[in-house]
């Protein structure tokens, strides 16, 4: 097929044994590669044994896909997956990195991870050598001195044997992601972040430290050549006019979520509005950026913004900080200092920590220790809203695993439900999570913000919000999972229909919209909600139980113009169940038999008896 | 002092403070020159040894043009028009002396041809400064060459690299490469 090299990078870290493989024509054309590919080989080879797959076990398969757009499109991203430590099931976790276009001028469209290495190793890959290398000098470094060392010593090897060859592309993960840390992710770049489902642990679990590509090839033919020139000419004119996000990317929003739409996380999430005129975003430009337009490979939006402060003497940098570090790293902690928050968005990324997943967790302790049920004896010391030094020594702790910071690095949910039985007390309801995934920095109570009351409650990447469940349905998850299988960045996003048209003209496909909301993206849906609702082996979910939003969205707002607004329990029953009517799933939340049977997923449809009989067998009031 | 048929030449202006290593001028110039999104036979590329600090890469157009006086078999030869250095590829041998010679590793082989490739200015209209300058960032312009300014410019990118990492980002324990 035009558009893929149709070549796969299958590594087995065990026995060292690293292959090429390939999918039938049929598989690529169905499934398009990232997040939907993704779900297909998992489904495939793990679907009959998931329960019992340890997320952060040998078994468990680590994914970097490419997608038939990268490259072509603005913006190069993989999309890391695998079985989440986060959800137990499948999230698509999309970083924009230069290993994109690396991994592709190098003649693959992605990377299979399996098994576990017995010592640190690091994976690099030049055109067709792929080597597997001791990580022992790279093995506890952070985020900066990553970089330092794949560009002082690896580098000028490839240099070396390729001629003045540009730098590679690379991810890693951070000393967070080595030990395991459910909220750590996988980096690139220093400040970008493969966030949700925790898959920064996934790849420390197989000690693979760092995956480094460089090619020297051109990207694959493409169908149409000359529409796809055309297309982008007309690509780079529209986006370029986007000035919102490109002249002052997403960290506008620090200010104007919680000021204009009453939708960003305050506390803990105990309010969700803010006046703090600090955080506006000149603040930021005068005193914490250094470079306005900062993009990766091919995108003329450039909404990264490039931050720095000078803390203790050390200089920290960052990008912007983006919204949702300054929301989770800020205003979540009570933090509404322009300098602080961008200190501990840039400590987050040194450590390799997601700041969405770890600034949920932190207010949720700090939340805990306010209501005097974490103590003083717990953490080591006090920690109150607002304390920038107080809240970096909890984010060092968590990615070193030290003290409370063991358990806290279980993620939000796991540490509520060991805290509820060591406290005698239910936190659960302070855990302002979804599927054991954080809430993304965008609330739902005041309604004027982009989800629905259900879109977190339903969705099966819980509370991602890049990936929500809507009515209708063409503007909720069945559309962000052609962004993530394609694989092209959302900010970056166009017409569906246009959308459609790019993916026809770089692979010769005929797809339409209908088929991708009626077949194609239905059918990665399903795969993945099964997945979702099988779990294991530690958490299982039940979706008349989790399919729902975290208690704190109950409480009426506190604060600001929507003061007083809450979400209904009935309102939120009717939008999760017209959602499962419309894509498919029955009164339980689980897909439909002939729903399955029509997109000739009878292995699915069978495997699912388990879980009906699951759900059905046991009683909630 | 520059010869007044030097002051006529078109030179390819790099802001570095402005490259935000979008590198479409490498998809342009590859779309250019090999009819494919190439960027390691584009003849600028962007390099970025620690994220956010943005090199451009390309030919100067030394007065003195080390690369063409190098090449022992005299495939290179410098335009009258635009003052670009053109590659004669049906002689050149890929033998490397002129990307040795170049102070600003902006020659490089074809990775698949193994010739040498070098910015031709787009015989006068570069690719490359069109998209930039249409994409609003400005980093590469088309300004008139202005005395010796080319060999300011033909420096090693490494060297660059250091100098605007310090003024960005500069400051104690921001470890520059070794």
């Amino acid at each position: 097929m035009y558009g893929y090299w149709n070549k796969f990078i299958d590594v087995d870290l065990t026995s060292g044994r690293v292959k090429v493989v390939s999918f039938d024509d049929d598989v690529l054309k169905k499934f398009i590669g990232g997040r939907g590919l993704g779900v297909w080989v998992l489904w495939r080879e793990l679907g009959k044994v998931w329960e019992s797959i340890d997320p952060l076990g040998p078994e468990n398969i680590l994914l970097v896909l490419t997608g038939p757009l990268t490259g072509f499109y603005p913006g190069a991203k993989v999309c890391v997956t695998g079985k989440s430590p986060q959800s137990n099931g499948v999230v698509g976790s999309t970083l924009s990195t230069e290993l994109a276009i690396e991994l592709r001028t190098a003649g693959y469209d992605g990377m299979i991870i399996r098994g576990s290495a017995d010592k640190p190793t690091y994976l690099l890959i030049v055109n067709d050598h792929v080597e597997l290398r001791d990580a022992k000098d790279m093995w506890g470094l952070e985020g900066r001195e990553t970089i330092n060392y794949i560009m002082n010593k690896v580098y000028p090897e490839i240099h070396k044997d390729f001629g003045p060859c540009n730098v590679p592309g690379y991810i890693y993960v951070g000393p967070a992601g080595e030990r395991l840390v459910r909220t750590a992710a996988v980096m690139s770049k220093l400040t970008h972040a493969a966030g949700y489902g925790g898959y920064g642990a996934v790849m420390g679990s197989k000690k693979l430290k760092a995956i480094i590509v460089k090619g020297t090839g051109p990207l694959p033919e493409v169908a149409n050549k000359d529409e796809l020139i055309n297309k982008l000419k007309e690509l780079w004119g529209t986006l370029t006019k986007r000035s919102g996000l490109r002249e002052w990317g997403t960290t506008s929003g620090i200010y104007n979520v919680g000021y204009e739409t009453s939708s960003e996380p305050v506390k803990n999430w105990r309010e969700e509005w803010h006046d703090r005129k600090e955080l506006m975003i000149s603040k930021f430009e005068c005193s914490v950026w250094v470079k306005r337009f900062w993009s990766d490979f091919g995108c003329p939006i450039a909404c990264m913004k490039l931050g720095k402060v000078v803390k203790d003497g050390r200089v920290f940098i960052t990008d912007g900080p983006d919204y949702e570090m300054g929301a989770y790293l800020g205003t979540n902690l009570g933090i509404f200092d322009v300098k602080g928050l961008t200190y501990l968005s840039a400590l987050a990324d040194e450590l390799g920590l997601d700041g969405i997943n770890t600034g949920n967790v932190m207010g949720f302790v700090a939340e805990l220790f306010e209501r005097g049920i974490l103590s003083r004896d717990d953490l080591g010391f006090e920690l109150k809203w607002g304390d920038v030094d107080g809240f970096a020594r909890l984010m060092r702790m968590i990615a070193f695993r030290e003290g409370i910071g063991d358990l806290l690095a279980e993620g939000t949910y796991r540490a509520a439900l060991k805290l509820s039985k060591v406290k005698g007390v239910d936190v659960t309801k302070y855990a302002v999570h979804v599927k054991g995934i954080a809430v993304g920095a965008h609330g739902v109570r005041s309604g004027s913000d982009y989800p629905r009351p259900f879109s977190y409650a339903a969705s099966v990447q819980g509370g991602d919000h890049t990936s929500i469940a809507s009515i209708p349905i063409e503007e909720g998850e069945l559309r962000d999972i052609f962004y993530d299988s394609a694989v092209v960045c959302m900010f970056n996003f166009i017409d569906f229909n246009k959308l459609i048209e790019f993916y026809n003209v770089v692979t010769g496909a005929n797809l339409t919209p209908k088929r991708w909301f009626k077949e194609l993206g239905l059918r990665i849906l399903h795969i993945q909600r099964t997945l979702l609702l099988i779990g294991g082996p530690d958490i299982y979910w039940d979706p008349r139980i989790h399919d729902d939003n975290p208690e704190r969205f109950y409480e009426p707002l506190p604060t600001g113009p929507y003061s007083g607004k809450s979400l209904s329990r009935g309102e939120v029953r009717e939008g999760v169940r017209k959602y499962y009517e419309a894509v498919g799933y029955d009164e339980f939340g689980i897909p439909k038999s002939d729903v399955l049977r029509s997109l000739s997923l009878k292995d699915v449809d069978e495997k699912l008896d388990e879980i009906r009989s699951r759900v059905k067998s046991s009683h909630v009031n | 002092m520059s010869s007044d048929k030097e002051v006529k030449h078109y030179w390819i202006l790099r802001d570095f403070s402005r490259c935000s290593g979008c590198r479409l001028c490498e998809v342009v110039c590859s779309l250019e020159h090999e009819g494919r999104i190439w960027p390691e036979a584009s003849r600028i590329r962007v390099m970025e040894l620690f994220p956010g600090v943005n090199i451009p890469v390309l030919c100067s157009q030394c007065s003195d043009y080390p690369c063409v006086k190098s090449c022992p078999i005299n495939a290179l030869s410098v335009d009258d028009k635009t003052g670009a250095v053109i590659v004669d590829e049906s002689k050149c041998d890929g033998c490397g002396v002129c990307i040795v010679s170049c102070p600003a590793k902006a020659l490089k082989l074809h990775p698949a041809k193994r010739k040498v490739i070098v910015c031709d200015l787009c015989g006068g209209s570069p690719r490359c400064v069109e998209v930039c300058n249409s994409l609003g960032f400005n980093a590469l312009r088309l300004v008139t060459k202005y005395a010796d300014i080319a060999k300011a410019y033909a420096t090693d990118p490494l060297k660059f690299h250091e100098l605007i990492m310090e003024k960005l980002m500069g400051g104690q324990h921001v470890r520059l490469l070794e």
